[in-house]
């Protein structure tokens, strides 16, 4: 394994522009990825991860970007287009969200996948683009993948139009893979295939992964490290199993307490109380979880929350995790997220 | 009684090429399924990517062309023939997956909601705006929401939004696609309670449709797999999960992502194992077409999709 | 597609016959008739009568229509009663010089249009995309005969470059080099007049469309595979924000035929526009009627054209 680290993001702040004023999605946030790791970003909807994938690949439209952003040691926050589209789609590519809007609908699927190809592999003659454009939809899983290649994104079901935006992004080989909710739309053997799919490109290239999701069983079964964002800001890493076996900020376990469990099908699943707030009036002083368990006395949380390392590489914000507990619930059972 | 009652469904889309775009082919996205559903059960619908779930739900909604086979819904044949409709769009209604885009978002919350009840009934302003107002109560939102657009609020609060339009009507029936998939579990967690809640209200019946067999095991009463347009399996719900028949099922079963990451070795070996074991005996499971075969009984609720013996 | 298409014609056959209902009884609404500005006072009624009975002008309407209606298909428009020759004859040469302007016009239009429409919907917001987009609310407040008459003063008189008036200089042999190349410098000046209004609404409409495409989801897809920024819009932005234009195409037809009105009425070109105003002044309504129809029937068949360019353009109208 090589000594740099893969991508190391520092203090990064990515501020969106609403009326008058910027206001950070983003705010604050280090982070690194090493070579032949998985790094899950899980949290809540609108908690900043999508944004802060799309800051690395420099792909906000009209952001405030600050802070530093390191790929193999070099600052490509502040990259001049030219040199930024030769990384982009070749050593760092992303997996889109939405399969449903991220394909051009006037192109033809094949020829979709093949422009990453045109733009990175110029000495690929056309039928060898087409043989490997064939290949990769057969890699992601696609049946019938010649007359899928020639078929437009309209006509093609929600999983299988996802499987064509992940062929283009691990086309090229990319040493960092961004993968943005990359199965959501797929069913759990075609997940699995993906999910294999990305680990051996990670294995065989010593790649980087960043995946982001909502699916805690996807990140029990991919991630080595996992960094849990609320609110712009992230509140706790850790390596995977510390944060499934001995999570430690409150919104970390609600996180784990919500996800039904096999058993106990009558129970009600665990919702966080309040509402997700809005990027304009997010609580920007104090511990920003504290609205969302106001059960908790005040003073059990920080003034300025830090992020503060309760074991190596284990790093919790706020102080309110020690004494936190679930209402009227004693502590004791709730203590462990699960056993 | 049952509900619904679907009888060998089958629905084909032309696949159209050649100079002069004419049909050469079809997709059977549909192609021979039945099933029923009970009054105020859960009936859970997962499968293949692709394996026409969407499509067989849209069907009873009557949103598509049916090629083949029969609806019914309370005893009422929906489909009796060319040109002859059934309308049961105001007792059956679906709540899409994407909370973001299927709320247009240039209209108020009153006028998405109130706009089932304008096509339905005709009703004062005054009254108009009382039901809404009740409605969005009985979803869990404040009464003052009505005038605000769909980007002002949570995706959890959407869905509801989206689950308010679906019962203005006081449908019987609701079909879910993929309702919780693009939530965070927190939110999701609150729409699942949320629909298990007006499901006792309201007496209210679901055909659930999810790729998350988490969700599935945790809202369903009876589950139907899919595999290429056809079923491989059905039965209750421990049935399907406890002892799973098909090969198909039980390759589903075991690719579910465990939640534990200190088994993840362990079960990513069993993952492989059944891999195998599905590709070894794929024949045994499925017709020289790869298609499945058609369903027998093993118990009254337990129905696979295995070869004929002998 | 082709059952789309189908029903497209299909379609198109009531709205071209309601088109020649409209045209029949607004001219027989047209205050004199054709007997009107032909005879001297003088005559005497009974020998008026005479006239009426024998021109059919006293028939019940639905007969008077169908007479009209299967002299239309014969290439019979009737008879002018002011040159007293066939409608058809005088027109006909009227007809290929507008051809031949709305052509120039298209031309103009699209060369200059395009480029506007492109530059005003990438750089929008920027100083560039202003200049554009308060040229194109200049040119939908100004009336097309003001811009005609500028185009007319700076270009023929001020400038002497353009000839300030008729289809080709006199004299010149039909069918030689120079009578071409006369025909062209004719046509060019009040061509470009037509453009200069014609092409604010493919601009502002290829601005919106440019814009609203580049924010669509898969426009970041294509700059995260690395391409350009150039290749970005010709690639993506551009073509998906072309087709519709490419579909405007046939309403465009429309814009031009109001514009050769006036434009070859204040540049006296001899074309259908000015043959039509002419042909009011004088009361011929037998080619006030001709030209009405026709012009009608390219307003259909521009929206006819428009509807089935799009279907093939677009994938997914060409499935359904
Ligand atoms: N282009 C933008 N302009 C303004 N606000 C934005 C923009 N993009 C995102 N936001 C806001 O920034 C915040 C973070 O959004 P982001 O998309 O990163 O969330 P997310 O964590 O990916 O959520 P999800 O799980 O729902 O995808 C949200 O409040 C969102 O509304
Ligand atoms: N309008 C259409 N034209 C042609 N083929 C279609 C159309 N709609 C669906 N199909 C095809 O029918 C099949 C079933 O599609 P459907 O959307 O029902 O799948 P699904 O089970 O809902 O899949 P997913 O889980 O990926 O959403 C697919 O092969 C799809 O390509
Ligand atoms: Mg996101
Ligand atoms: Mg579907």
């Amino acid at each position: 394994m090589s000594d740099t680290l893969l991508l190391e993001i520092k203090n990064l702040k990515t501020s969106f522009r609403i009326g008058e004023e910027y206001y950070a999605a983003v705010d604050n946030i280090s982070l690194d990825v090493r070579h032949n790791e998985v790094l899950a970003l899980v949290g809540e909807s609108g908690s900043g991860k999508s944004a802060t994938a799309f800051s690395i690949m420099n792909l906000h439209n009209r952001a405030k970007i600050e802070g530093q952003i390191l790929f193999n040691g070099r600052d490509i926050a502040n990259l001049p287009p030219s040199k930024m589209n030769k990384l982009r789609g070749n050593e760092i590519s992303m997996i889109f969200q939405d399969p449903l809007t991220a394909l051009n609908p006037l192109m033809e699927c094949g020829r979709q996948i093949e422009e990453v190809l045109i733009l990175h592999k110029s000495n690929m003659s056309s039928k060898q683009r087409k043989a490997y454009g064939i290949d990769l939809l057969n890699q992601v899983g696609i049946p019938r993948p010649e007359r899928i290649y020639d078929q437009f994104p309209h006509e093609l079901s929600g999983g299988m139009r996802q499987r064509i935006i992940i062929a283009i992004a691990i086309a090229n080989k990319p040493e960092l893979l961004i993968a943005d909710e990359p199965t959501t739309a797929l069913d759990v053997t075609i997940q699995a295939q993906i999910l294999d799919l990305i680990r051996e490109l990670k294995n065989d290239l010593n790649s980087g992964v960043v995946l982001i999701t909502h699916d805690l069983g996807v990140v029990a079964e991919m991630a080595d490290r996992v960094a849990v964002m609320y609110a712009g800001q992230i509140v706790e890493i850790a390596d995977v199993e510390t944060l499934f076996i001995q999570p430690l900020h409150p919104y970390t376990r609600s996180l784990l307490s919500s996800v039904p469990n096999a058993e106990g099908t009558d129970d009600k699943l665990h919702v966080i109380q309040g509402i997700v707030p809005s990027l304009k009036h997010l609580p920007r002083e104090g511990c920003r979880f504290k609205d969302r368990i106001p059960w908790m006395d005040d003073s059990v949380h920080e003034e300025h929350p830090e992020l503060h390392e309760v074991s190596p590489g284990h790093f919790v914000r706020c102080t309110c995790y020690q004494h936190f507990h679930f209402p009227e619930q004693n502590e004791e059972e709730q203590a462990h997220g699960i056993t | 009684m049952a509900l619904l009652r679907v009888e060998d469904l089958q629905i084909y889309f032309p696949i159209r090429g050649g100079i002069l775009n004419r049909k050469i082919d079809d997709v059977r996205a549909v192609d021979g399924v039945s099933f029923e559903i009970e009054q105020g059960e859960t009936y859970g619908l997962v499968g293949e990517s692709g394996s026409g779930k969407t499509t067989t739900g849209k069907a009873v909604m009557g949103l598509n062309n049916i090629t083949g086979g029969d609806i019914y819904f309370e005893d009422n044949h929906l489909n009796p023939g060319k040109g002859k409709k059934v309308d049961v769009r105001k007792d059956v209604q679906m709540i899409f997956q994407d909370p973001y885009s299927s709320l247009n978002p240039r209209k108020r919350v009153i006028d998405i909601i109130a706009e089932p009840i304008r096509n339905y009934e005709k009703l004062t302003k005054k009254q108009e705006l009382r039901r809404v107002q009740e409605l969005l109560e009985q979803v869990g939102l404040t009464p003052e929401s009505i005038y605000k657009y769909p980007h002002e609020f949570s995706g959890g609060q959407r869905q509801r939004i989206g689950v308010a339009r679906a019962i203005a009507l006081k449908p019987k029936l609701i079909i879910a696609d993929e309702p919780v998939s693009a939530l965070d579990v927190s939110v999701q967690a609150q729409v699942l309670n949320f629909m298990q809640q007006i499901q006792k209200d309201l007496n209210l019946t679901f055909l659930f449709i999810s790729h998350d067999l988490g969700v599935i095991r945790h809202m369903c009463d009876k589950i139907g797999i899919m595999y290429q347009g056809r079923f491989v399996e059905e039965g209750l719900r421990d049935e399907i999960f406890t002892d799973p028949q098909h090969i198909y099922t039980k390759r589903l079963v075991a690719a579910i992502p465990d939640i534990d990451p200190r088994r993840r070795q362990e079960h990513q070996q069993y993952r492989e194992q059944v891999k195998e074991e599905y590709q070894n005996s794929f024949n045994d499971y499925f017709n020289e077409d790869g298609l499945a075969h058609s369903l027998k009984s093993i118990t009254d609720t337990h129905r696979v999709a295995l070869p004929e013996r002998g | 597609m082709w059952k789309f298409i189908v029903r497209r014609l299909i379609i198109t056959m009531p709205q071209i016959v309601l088109l020649s209902l409209f045209v029949f009884i607004m001219a027989s609404f047209m205050p004199g008739d054709a007997l009107t500005g032909q005879i001297g006072p003088d005559v005497d009624q009974d020998r008026l009568q005479e006239l009426r009975e024998q021109m059919g002008l006293n028939n019940p309407w639905y007969i008077q229509y169908r007479d009209w209606i299967l002299g239309v298909f014969q290439g019979d428009f009737g008879t002018s009663f002011r040159y007293n020759m066939p409608a058809s004859e005088i027109i006909q040469q009227r007809m290929i010089n507008t051809i031949w302007l709305s052509l120039v016009s298209l031309i103009f239009i699209y060369a200059l249009g395009i480029p506007m429409g492109l530059i005003s919907g990438r750089y929008n917001d920027k100083l560039i995309d202003q200049v554009i987009t308060s040229y194109t609310y200049l040119g939908f407040a100004t009336p097309i005969f003001i811009f005609g008459l500028i185009a007319l003063w700076v270009g023929g008189f001020q400038l002497g470059w353009f000839p300030t008036g008729g289809s080709v200089a006199p004299g010149l042999e039909p069918g030689s080099l120079e009578y071409i190349l006369s025909k062209i410098h004719h046509l060019l000046l009040p061509g470009l007049a037509i453009a200069l209004i014609g092409l604010v609404g493919t601009v502002q409409y290829l601005r919106s469309e440019i814009i609203d495409t580049k924010q669509k989801d898969f426009i970041i897809t294509a700059r995260a595979k690395g391409a350009p920024e150039q290749r970005v819009y010709n690639r993506h932005i551009f073509r998906n924000s072309v087709l519709p234009i490419a579909a405007f195409f046939g309403y465009e037809i429309t814009s031009l035929i109001s514009g050769t009105v006036f434009i070859e009425q204040i540049f006296s070109y001899p074309g259908m526009g000015n043959l039509f105003l002419e042909s009011i002044n004088i009361r011929d309504y037998t080619v006030v009627t001709a030209l009405v129809l026709l012009f009608g029937l390219a307003a259909i068949i521009g929206a006819l054209l428009s509807d089935i360019i799009l279907s093939i353009v677009d994938p997914r109208i060409r499935i359904k």
